[in-house]
């Protein structure tokens, strides 16, 4: 069940577009900033408020890596893997986090506190290699780094 | 130092605050051209400049937007393109961090030149930060009544909003752009018709990248023949180099367009040189989509004339001995590259990033990232390089958007310039597997 505020925002959203449908990825992202990810149920419920099918969002759902349709911790850690980052010493930075939270991609912690995924270029070549934890950017990141960066997030 | 554009006041404290943006002068543009000049004299300008798309496929702007379709009593948009997703390019995130209201500016006054009344500025999803800062600076023009209704007592009206995307390379890509726009996924439409004719929710569409409509306000405010003088024939004004890989100085560089290639890579004005003094072995100049070239290739064209920054001077030659000056994502890499191992790293991006519309892309970028992968860790056979040439040339020209092409290009580049270096990993897969093995047996014919 979807709770009036999540109702109330994508009505928001819905109101700002020529149709319904033209809201979808807003109306998934207003799912998921509530909740963290896009459950089968949130599909549905989203989908009604839509005139969509829950098929008809799917499709969309599923196209966009930043929609997550499985659970995720409460952070999620976006590595990039793209080839600035990779000639910039990528692969220390992949082995120690796989290591230090004993996780492969697409993962999560037994605990809840960390998903891993890889990413395409972050936008932030020049101060390679970089990597994302929720919304934060953090660029020329070393091995020995990133204990502290891990530190800030709960 | 060359004339600065856009960078101009980039590092003025307090630049992304409208007062400090005005203070430098900001904003004239719009006064300059809501009050004194007309829509169509705007689009005069801007052919004049030759000002050509800044993200990538190098379209004469001015052009483009004299194509825009007007009929009667329906809406046109702008559209900014701000996905920018491709690896190694970096400039518009900068550039809209650092001074956001150089691009609602020049939102702005394109937006009246194309009697737009509704805009975006669609934004990576990554980006969040990035787009707090824009939404921030919106808001600010709002107040100071130079976006929304009447601007500047013009009696010219403009809504502009901040779009993000979710996460998808290909929304790039202007018509997978405006689907997403539309929320749907984004595959990307057929053109023609080009969006100028029938863009978003059917509308007559102009999609420009970040760093084309930040240039608009320098036209508008000194005219396009003055524009037109900077550079070098077809190639006018500056451009932002994203710069990265394996150099002293990494980071983003307004140049004139005409600036000599070696002196990009070695002046300390720019790239500074190799990383700890190595060779120079390959540079990709226009983004991960374009050609690879080996150092003697990039620095001198096959006829030995000097490489320069411009359009013309990096395609001379054509796929065989040229590349591309696309987005100006300039990647240097040093001997120590293996160019297998990074031409792998590009081909698993285009696989994951096709959208999986025409089986040429689909199934192509699958199949050479499986090769690939299988020469690199040591299971390559003789053939497989031949194989990776002719799955590349099924996909070029075979395909809805160049996405294909741009997958397809840096693949068979590496095999054409780097032939011995694949032959060498298929022979000795043992020596090629240890960690940090790099063929060196081409660096002397191409550092020479
Ligand atoms: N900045 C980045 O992150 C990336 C940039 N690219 C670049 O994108 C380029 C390909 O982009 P496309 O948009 O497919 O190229 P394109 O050549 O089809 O179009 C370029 C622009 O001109 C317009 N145009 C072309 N002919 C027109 C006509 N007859 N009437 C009206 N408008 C017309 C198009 O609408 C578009 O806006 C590549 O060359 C590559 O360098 C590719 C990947 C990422
Ligand atoms: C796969 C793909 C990705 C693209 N990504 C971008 C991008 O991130 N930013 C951009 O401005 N243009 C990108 N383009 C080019 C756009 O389709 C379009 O040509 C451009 O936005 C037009 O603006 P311009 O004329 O100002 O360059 C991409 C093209 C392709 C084929
Ligand atoms: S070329 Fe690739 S990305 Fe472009 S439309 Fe076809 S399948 Fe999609
Ligand atoms: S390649 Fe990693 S940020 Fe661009």
């Amino acid at each position: 069940m979807l709770t009036q505020e999540e109702i109330h925002q994508i009505e928001h959203e819905i109101s700002l577009v020529p149709s319904k449908k033209a809201a979808c990825i807003e109306a998934l992202k207003v799912v998921q900033q509530h909740r963290g990810w896009v459950s089968d149920e949130d599909l549905k419920d989203t989908a009604v408020l839509l005139d969509m099918s829950p098929d008809e969002l799917d499709s969309v759902a599923t196209f966009y890596n930043l929609i997550f349709r499985r659970q995720v911790g409460r952070n999620v850690i976006l590595l990039c893997d793209s080839i600035s980052c990779w000639v910039m010493g990528y692969e220390g930075l992949r082995e120690h986090l796989m290591q230090k939270l004993s996780i492969k991609y697409g993962e999560t912690t037994p605990d809840g506190r960390f998903t891993l995924l890889p990413n395409v270029c972050l936008g932030t070549c020049d101060c390679a290699p970089a990597l994302m934890v929720g919304n934060d950017l953090y660029q020329n990141v070393t091995p020995e780094q990133l204990d502290d960066i891990l530190s800030k997030y709960n | 130092m060359g004339i600065k554009i856009l960078t101009e006041h980039i590092n003025v404290p307090g630049i992304e605050t409208l007062e400090v943006y005005r203070k430098h002068g900001g904003y004239r543009s719009v006064e300059k051209a809501l009050k004194t000049m007309t829509p169509d004299e705007v689009v005069e300008e801007v052919k004049t400049s030759g000002l050509r798309g800044r993200g990538g496929a190098g379209f004469p702007t001015g052009m483009k937007w004299s194509f825009l379709a007007k009929p009667e009593g329906v809406p046109r948009y702008l559209v900014c393109n701000a996905d920018e997703s491709e690896p190694g390019t970096f400039k518009d995130r900068v550039f809209m961090q650092k001074n956001p209201h150089a691009l609602i500016e020049g939102m702005i006054t394109s937006s009246y030149a194309l009697g737009a009344n509704t805009s975006y500025i669609y934004i990576r999803g990554e980006l969040m930060f990035v787009l707090r800062i824009l939404e921030k600076a919106i808001a600010e023009a709002y107040a100071a009544g130079l976006l929304g209704k009447n601007i500047m007592g013009s009696g010219y009206d403009l809504d502009l909003h901040v779009a993000p995307g979710g996460g998808a390379y290909i929304c790039g890509e202007e018509t997978a752009l405006l689907e997403s726009l539309e929320g749907k996924r984004g595959n990307p439409r057929n053109k023609p018709p080009f969006p100028a004719v029938k863009g978003l929710f059917a509308s007559p569409t102009v999609v420009n990248n970040v760093e084309s409509i930040a240039s608009v306000p320098w036209i508008v405010n000194n005219g396009g023949a003055e524009y037109a003088k900077i550079g070098v024939g077809r190639s006018t004004g500056t451009k932002l180099i994203s710069a990265s890989g394996n150099i002293n100085n990494p980071g983003v560089y307004e140049i004139e367009l005409g600036v000599p290639v070696e002196e990009f890579i070695y002046s300390d004005e720019y790239c500074g040189g190799i990383l700890k003094g190595k060779q120079l072995k390959a540079v990709v100049p226009g983004g991960s989509s374009v050609p690879i070239l080996p150092a003697n290739l990039i620095l001198k064209t096959a006829a030995g004339e000097d490489r320069l920054m411009t359009y013309e001077s990096l395609s001379d030659g054509g796929f065989v001995s040229g590349s591309m000056l696309g987005s100006g994502a300039f990647i240097v890499f040093d001997e120590d590259q293996c160019i297998v191992r990074n031409t792998w790293n590009y081909a698993r991006f285009y696989h994951h990033e096709s959208c999986g519309q025409c089986s040429p892309c689909r199934e192509g970028t699958g199949w050479m990232e499986k090769v690939l992968h299988r020469i690199e860790h040591g299971h390559g056979h003789q053939q497989d390089i031949d194989l990776l040439v002719s799955v590349a040339k099924q996909i070029e020209g075979n395909t809805i958007c160049p996405l294909g092409d741009a997958a397809a290009w840096p693949v068979a580049s590496a095999v054409r310039h780097f032939r011995d270096e694949f032959e060498w990993h298929i022979k000795h897969p043992q020596e090629a597997t240890l960690p940090g093995a790099v063929y060196r047996g081409q660096l002397e014919t191409i550092t020479a």
